[in-house]
Protein backbone atom coordinates (compact mmCIF):
# COMPACT_ATOMS: atom_id res chain seq x y z
CA UNK A 1 0.00 0.00 0.00
CA UNK A 2 1.45 3.37 -0.99
CA UNK A 3 1.53 6.50 1.15
CA UNK A 4 -1.35 8.70 -0.02
CA UNK A 5 -1.96 12.44 0.28
CA UNK A 6 -4.37 11.71 3.16
CA UNK A 7 -1.68 9.64 4.91
CA UNK A 8 0.73 12.56 4.51
CA UNK A 9 -1.74 14.93 6.17
CA UNK A 10 -2.40 12.44 9.01
CA UNK A 11 1.36 12.06 9.44
CA UNK A 12 1.92 15.82 9.74
CA UNK A 13 -0.97 16.15 12.21
CA UNK A 14 0.39 13.31 14.32
CA UNK A 15 3.95 14.73 14.18
CA UNK A 16 2.53 17.93 15.68
CA UNK A 17 0.90 15.89 18.48
CA UNK A 18 4.07 13.87 19.16
CA UNK A 19 6.32 16.93 19.16
CA UNK A 20 3.92 18.69 21.51
CA UNK A 21 4.01 15.67 23.86
CA UNK A 22 7.80 15.56 23.64
CA UNK A 23 8.27 19.31 23.95
CA UNK A 24 9.72 19.18 27.47
CA UNK A 25 11.76 16.06 26.72
CA UNK A 26 13.41 17.66 23.66
CA UNK A 27 14.04 20.87 25.56
CA UNK A 28 15.60 18.88 28.43
CA UNK A 29 17.93 17.16 25.96
CA UNK A 30 18.82 20.59 24.59
CA UNK A 31 19.54 22.21 27.98
CA UNK A 32 22.92 20.68 28.81
CA UNK A 33 24.33 20.97 25.28
CA UNK A 34 22.31 23.64 23.50
CA UNK A 35 20.11 26.63 24.15
CA UNK A 36 17.18 24.71 25.69
CA UNK A 37 14.72 25.67 22.98
CA UNK A 38 14.51 22.67 20.64
CA UNK A 39 11.23 21.32 22.05
CA UNK A 40 9.67 24.79 22.13
CA UNK A 41 10.82 25.56 18.58
CA UNK A 42 9.66 22.26 17.05
CA UNK A 43 6.32 22.46 18.84
CA UNK A 44 5.76 26.03 17.62
CA UNK A 45 6.77 25.12 14.07
CA UNK A 46 4.47 22.11 13.76
CA UNK A 47 1.55 23.89 15.40
CA UNK A 48 1.93 26.45 12.61
CA UNK A 49 2.06 23.60 10.08
CA UNK A 50 -1.20 22.14 11.44
CA UNK A 51 -2.88 25.54 11.05
CA UNK A 52 -1.86 25.55 7.35
CA UNK A 53 -3.13 22.01 6.64
CA UNK A 54 -6.81 22.78 5.95
CA UNK A 55 -5.76 25.15 3.16
CA UNK A 56 -3.73 22.36 1.54
CA UNK A 57 -6.65 19.97 0.92
CA UNK A 58 -6.46 18.49 -2.59
CA UNK A 59 -2.84 19.49 -3.15
CA UNK A 60 -0.26 16.92 -4.19
CA UNK A 61 2.23 15.58 -1.66
CA UNK A 62 5.11 17.63 -3.06
CA UNK A 63 3.24 20.94 -2.72
CA UNK A 64 2.12 19.98 0.79
CA UNK A 65 5.66 19.24 1.92
CA UNK A 66 7.01 22.42 0.32
CA UNK A 67 4.45 24.43 2.31
CA UNK A 68 5.53 22.57 5.45
CA UNK A 69 9.15 23.50 4.69
CA UNK A 70 8.51 27.19 4.19
CA UNK A 71 6.28 27.28 7.30
CA UNK A 72 9.05 25.72 9.40
CA UNK A 73 11.63 28.18 8.04
CA UNK A 74 9.49 31.12 9.10
CA UNK A 75 8.27 29.82 12.47
CA UNK A 76 11.11 27.80 14.03
CA UNK A 77 13.61 30.23 15.51
CA UNK A 78 16.64 28.01 16.06
CA UNK A 79 18.90 26.13 13.68
CA UNK A 80 16.18 23.53 13.22
CA UNK A 81 14.09 26.04 11.23
CA UNK A 82 16.44 26.32 8.25
CA UNK A 83 17.45 22.64 8.61
CA UNK A 84 14.02 20.99 8.79
CA UNK A 85 12.69 23.67 6.44
CA UNK A 86 15.28 22.70 3.83
CA UNK A 87 14.61 18.99 4.45
CA UNK A 88 10.87 19.29 3.81
CA UNK A 89 11.37 21.65 0.83
CA UNK A 90 13.77 19.15 -0.78
CA UNK A 91 11.49 16.19 -0.01
CA UNK A 92 8.67 18.23 -1.55
CA UNK A 93 10.68 18.84 -4.72
CA UNK A 94 11.48 15.10 -4.88
CA UNK A 95 7.74 14.28 -4.67
CA UNK A 96 6.44 17.09 -6.88
CA UNK A 97 3.05 16.32 -8.45
CA UNK A 98 2.67 12.96 -6.68
CA UNK A 99 -0.49 11.83 -4.88
CA UNK A 100 0.97 8.47 -3.87
CA UNK A 101 4.42 7.41 -2.70
CA UNK A 102 6.00 3.99 -3.12
CA UNK A 103 9.25 2.59 -1.71
CA UNK A 104 11.41 4.27 -4.36
CA UNK A 105 9.74 7.63 -3.69
CA UNK A 106 10.42 7.33 0.04
CA UNK A 107 14.08 6.57 -0.67
CA UNK A 108 14.50 9.52 -3.02
CA UNK A 109 12.67 11.91 -0.67
CA UNK A 110 14.73 10.81 2.33
CA UNK A 111 17.89 11.17 0.27
CA UNK A 112 16.90 14.67 -0.91
CA UNK A 113 16.03 15.71 2.64
CA UNK A 114 19.31 14.43 4.06
CA UNK A 115 21.38 16.03 1.29
CA UNK A 116 19.54 19.31 1.95
CA UNK A 117 20.32 19.18 5.67
CA UNK A 118 23.97 18.31 5.05
CA UNK A 119 24.35 21.16 2.56
CA UNK A 120 22.53 23.70 4.75
CA UNK A 121 24.33 22.75 7.97
CA UNK A 122 27.61 21.79 6.27
CA UNK A 123 27.38 18.69 8.44
CA UNK A 124 28.70 15.16 8.04
CA UNK A 125 27.92 11.98 9.99
CA UNK A 126 29.66 11.69 13.36
CA UNK A 127 29.21 15.33 14.42
CA UNK A 128 26.33 14.69 16.85
CA UNK A 129 23.49 16.12 14.76
CA UNK A 130 20.26 15.05 13.05
CA UNK A 131 22.47 13.76 10.21
CA UNK A 132 23.46 10.90 12.53
CA UNK A 133 19.85 9.70 12.73
CA UNK A 134 19.01 10.30 9.07
CA UNK A 135 22.10 8.75 7.47
CA UNK A 136 21.46 5.21 8.81
CA UNK A 137 17.74 5.72 8.13
CA UNK A 138 18.47 6.37 4.45
CA UNK A 139 20.85 3.39 4.27
CA UNK A 140 18.14 1.16 5.76
CA UNK A 141 15.58 2.50 3.28
CA UNK A 142 17.88 1.80 0.33
CA UNK A 143 18.59 -1.72 1.51
CA UNK A 144 14.91 -2.50 2.13
CA UNK A 145 13.99 -1.16 -1.30
CA UNK A 146 16.71 -3.19 -3.03
CA UNK A 147 15.44 -6.31 -1.28
CA UNK A 148 11.79 -5.52 -2.16
CA UNK A 149 10.67 -5.87 1.45
CA UNK A 150 7.57 -3.73 0.94
CA UNK A 151 6.67 -0.30 2.27
CA UNK A 152 5.74 -1.18 5.85
CA UNK A 153 8.93 -3.21 6.38
CA UNK A 154 10.92 -0.39 4.81
CA UNK A 155 9.41 2.19 7.14
CA UNK A 156 9.96 -0.05 10.18
CA UNK A 157 13.63 -0.44 9.30
CA UNK A 158 13.99 3.30 8.66
CA UNK A 159 12.52 4.03 12.09
CA UNK A 160 14.72 1.43 13.83
CA UNK A 161 17.86 2.69 12.08
CA UNK A 162 17.07 6.30 13.00
CA UNK A 163 16.59 5.24 16.63
CA UNK A 164 19.94 3.42 16.67
CA UNK A 165 21.58 6.45 15.02
CA UNK A 166 20.04 8.74 17.61
CA UNK A 167 21.38 6.61 20.48
CA UNK A 168 24.80 6.55 18.82
CA UNK A 169 25.01 10.34 19.23
CA UNK A 170 25.32 9.94 23.04
CA UNK A 171 29.08 9.25 23.15
CA UNK A 172 29.84 11.64 20.28
CA UNK A 173 31.77 14.90 20.61
CA UNK A 174 29.77 17.73 19.06
CA UNK A 175 31.59 19.74 16.41
CA UNK A 176 28.52 21.46 14.90
CA UNK A 177 25.90 23.73 16.38
CA UNK A 178 25.66 25.31 19.78
CA UNK A 179 26.87 22.08 21.47
CA UNK A 180 30.27 22.49 19.80
CA UNK A 181 31.01 25.42 22.10
CA UNK A 182 30.94 22.93 24.99
CA UNK A 183 33.69 20.73 23.54
CA UNK A 184 34.22 17.55 25.59
CA UNK A 185 31.29 18.39 27.87
CA UNK A 186 28.97 17.55 24.95
CA UNK A 187 29.93 13.86 25.33
CA UNK A 188 27.36 11.70 27.14
CA UNK A 189 24.28 13.59 25.95
CA UNK A 190 21.82 12.47 23.28
CA UNK A 191 21.46 14.98 20.46
CA UNK A 192 18.04 16.72 20.44
CA UNK A 193 18.00 17.16 16.65
CA UNK A 194 18.70 13.46 16.07
CA UNK A 195 15.89 12.74 18.54
CA UNK A 196 13.31 14.90 16.76
CA UNK A 197 14.36 13.37 13.42
CA UNK A 198 13.69 9.91 14.86
CA UNK A 199 10.30 11.03 16.25
CA UNK A 200 9.24 12.36 12.84
CA UNK A 201 10.21 9.13 11.03
CA UNK A 202 8.78 6.89 13.75
CA UNK A 203 5.47 8.71 13.48
CA UNK A 204 5.30 7.97 9.75
CA UNK A 205 5.97 4.28 10.45
CA UNK A 206 3.22 4.20 13.07
CA UNK A 207 0.73 6.03 10.83
CA UNK A 208 1.35 3.49 8.05
CA UNK A 209 1.50 0.47 10.40
CA UNK B 1 25.85 55.44 -2.10
CA UNK B 2 27.73 53.21 0.31
CA UNK B 3 27.79 49.50 1.19
CA UNK B 4 24.77 48.63 3.35
CA UNK B 5 25.18 46.65 6.57
CA UNK B 6 22.86 44.06 8.12
CA UNK B 7 23.41 43.05 11.75
CA UNK B 8 22.06 39.57 12.56
CA UNK B 9 21.87 38.41 16.16
CA UNK B 10 19.86 35.92 18.23
CA UNK B 11 19.02 38.85 20.47
CA UNK B 12 17.02 41.82 19.17
CA UNK B 13 18.65 44.03 21.80
CA UNK B 14 22.14 42.93 20.83
CA UNK B 15 21.42 43.63 17.14
CA UNK B 16 20.01 47.07 17.96
CA UNK B 17 23.00 47.84 20.16
CA UNK B 18 25.48 46.93 17.45
CA UNK B 19 23.53 49.07 14.95
CA UNK B 20 23.74 51.97 17.42
CA UNK B 21 27.47 51.51 17.93
CA UNK B 22 28.29 51.11 14.24
CA UNK B 23 25.92 53.94 13.32
CA UNK B 24 27.88 56.32 15.53
CA UNK B 25 31.00 55.56 13.49
CA UNK B 26 29.22 55.92 10.15
CA UNK B 27 27.62 59.24 11.10
CA UNK B 28 24.54 58.70 9.01
CA UNK B 29 26.36 57.88 5.79
CA UNK B 30 25.68 54.13 5.87
CA UNK B 31 22.39 52.22 5.84
CA UNK B 32 22.54 49.77 8.76
CA UNK B 33 19.63 47.49 9.67
CA UNK B 34 19.15 45.17 12.64
CA UNK B 35 17.71 41.66 12.28
CA UNK B 36 17.66 40.31 15.82
CA UNK B 37 15.52 37.70 17.54
CA UNK B 38 12.58 35.81 16.07
CA UNK B 39 9.36 37.25 14.71
CA UNK B 40 7.79 36.35 18.07
CA UNK B 41 10.36 38.39 19.93
CA UNK B 42 12.22 35.50 21.57
CA UNK B 43 15.91 34.62 21.24
CA UNK B 44 16.66 33.14 17.85
CA UNK B 45 17.07 34.15 14.24
CA UNK B 46 14.41 34.81 11.64
CA UNK B 47 14.88 34.34 7.90
CA UNK B 48 12.03 36.80 7.32
CA UNK B 49 13.58 39.50 9.51
CA UNK B 50 16.95 39.08 7.80
CA UNK B 51 15.30 39.24 4.38
CA UNK B 52 13.47 42.43 5.35
CA UNK B 53 16.74 43.96 6.58
CA UNK B 54 18.49 43.06 3.30
CA UNK B 55 15.78 44.89 1.35
CA UNK B 56 15.96 47.84 3.73
CA UNK B 57 19.67 48.55 3.20
CA UNK B 58 19.97 47.36 -0.41
CA UNK B 59 21.69 49.67 -2.87
CA UNK B 60 23.97 49.55 -5.91
CA UNK B 61 27.10 49.03 -3.80
CA UNK B 62 25.93 45.82 -2.16
CA UNK B 63 25.48 44.56 1.38
CA UNK B 64 27.74 43.13 4.06
CA UNK B 65 26.03 40.93 6.68
CA UNK B 66 27.58 40.54 10.13
CA UNK B 67 26.27 37.93 12.55
CA UNK B 68 26.68 36.39 15.98
CA UNK B 69 26.38 32.62 16.52
CA UNK B 70 25.52 29.26 15.02
CA UNK B 71 22.13 29.24 13.35
CA UNK B 72 22.49 32.91 12.43
CA UNK B 73 24.72 31.65 9.59
CA UNK B 74 22.13 29.21 8.23
CA UNK B 75 19.24 31.64 8.56
CA UNK B 76 21.30 34.33 6.80
CA UNK B 77 22.29 31.98 3.99
CA UNK B 78 18.62 31.12 3.41
CA UNK B 79 17.63 34.78 3.46
CA UNK B 80 20.42 35.72 1.02
CA UNK B 81 19.44 32.89 -1.36
CA UNK B 82 15.84 34.11 -1.33
CA UNK B 83 16.96 37.72 -1.77
CA UNK B 84 19.21 36.89 -4.74
CA UNK B 85 16.55 34.66 -6.34
CA UNK B 86 14.46 37.80 -6.79
CA UNK B 87 17.31 39.75 -8.36
CA UNK B 88 17.96 38.45 -11.86
CA UNK B 89 19.38 41.91 -12.65
CA UNK B 90 22.44 41.04 -10.55
CA UNK B 91 23.26 37.85 -12.43
CA UNK B 92 26.82 37.69 -13.69
CA UNK B 93 27.82 40.69 -11.61
CA UNK B 94 30.25 40.60 -8.73
CA UNK B 95 29.00 39.34 -5.39
CA UNK B 96 26.22 41.63 -4.19
CA UNK B 97 25.85 40.27 -0.66
CA UNK B 98 28.74 38.98 1.47
CA UNK B 99 28.29 37.18 4.79
CA UNK B 100 31.17 38.18 7.05
CA UNK B 101 32.97 35.82 9.39
CA UNK B 102 34.17 38.80 11.46
CA UNK B 103 33.42 39.13 15.19
CA UNK B 104 30.13 41.00 15.37
CA UNK B 105 30.99 44.16 17.29
CA UNK B 106 34.48 44.88 15.96
CA UNK B 107 33.49 43.78 12.46
CA UNK B 108 30.44 46.04 12.39
CA UNK B 109 32.35 49.08 13.64
CA UNK B 110 35.16 48.59 11.11
CA UNK B 111 32.68 47.90 8.31
CA UNK B 112 30.73 51.07 9.15
CA UNK B 113 33.90 53.18 8.94
CA UNK B 114 35.10 51.55 5.72
CA UNK B 115 31.69 51.87 4.11
CA UNK B 116 31.27 55.50 5.17
CA UNK B 117 34.44 56.51 3.32
CA UNK B 118 33.06 55.01 0.12
CA UNK B 119 35.01 51.76 -0.12
CA UNK B 120 33.71 48.86 -2.20
CA UNK B 121 31.94 45.79 -0.80
CA UNK B 122 35.09 43.68 -1.26
CA UNK B 123 37.18 46.27 0.59
CA UNK B 124 34.65 46.64 3.40
CA UNK B 125 34.40 42.84 3.78
CA UNK B 126 38.17 42.42 3.87
CA UNK B 127 38.61 45.17 6.42
CA UNK B 128 35.88 43.68 8.63
CA UNK B 129 37.40 40.20 8.54
CA UNK B 130 40.69 41.80 9.63
CA UNK B 131 38.93 42.29 12.98
CA UNK B 132 39.52 38.56 13.63
CA UNK B 133 43.19 39.23 14.32
CA UNK B 134 42.88 42.69 15.82
CA UNK B 135 44.34 42.61 19.33
CA UNK B 136 41.84 43.98 21.84
CA UNK B 137 44.28 44.33 24.73
CA UNK B 138 47.73 45.47 23.69
CA UNK B 139 49.65 45.07 26.91
CA UNK B 140 49.02 41.34 27.30
CA UNK B 141 48.87 38.54 24.82
CA UNK B 142 45.72 36.86 26.06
Amino acid sequence: MPITTEDTIRWLQQVAVILHENRDFLTQLDSPIGDADHGINMDRGFQAVVEKLPALAGMDIGSTLKTVGSTLVSTVGGASGPLYGTAFLRAGIASAGKHELDEADVVSMLEAALEGIKARGKAQPGEKTMVDALTPALAAAKEAEARHLGLSQLLQRVSDAAEAGMKATIPMLATKGRASYLGERSIGHQDPGATSSWLILKTLTEIMG
Amino acid sequence: MTVGLVIVSHSAQLAEGVVELAGQMAQGDVAIAAAGGTSEGVLGTSVEKILAALHEVDGPDGILVLLDLGSAVMATEMAVETFMAGREDLEGQQEHVIISSAPLVEGAVIAAVESSIGNSLQEVAEAASGACTLPKVHSQNR
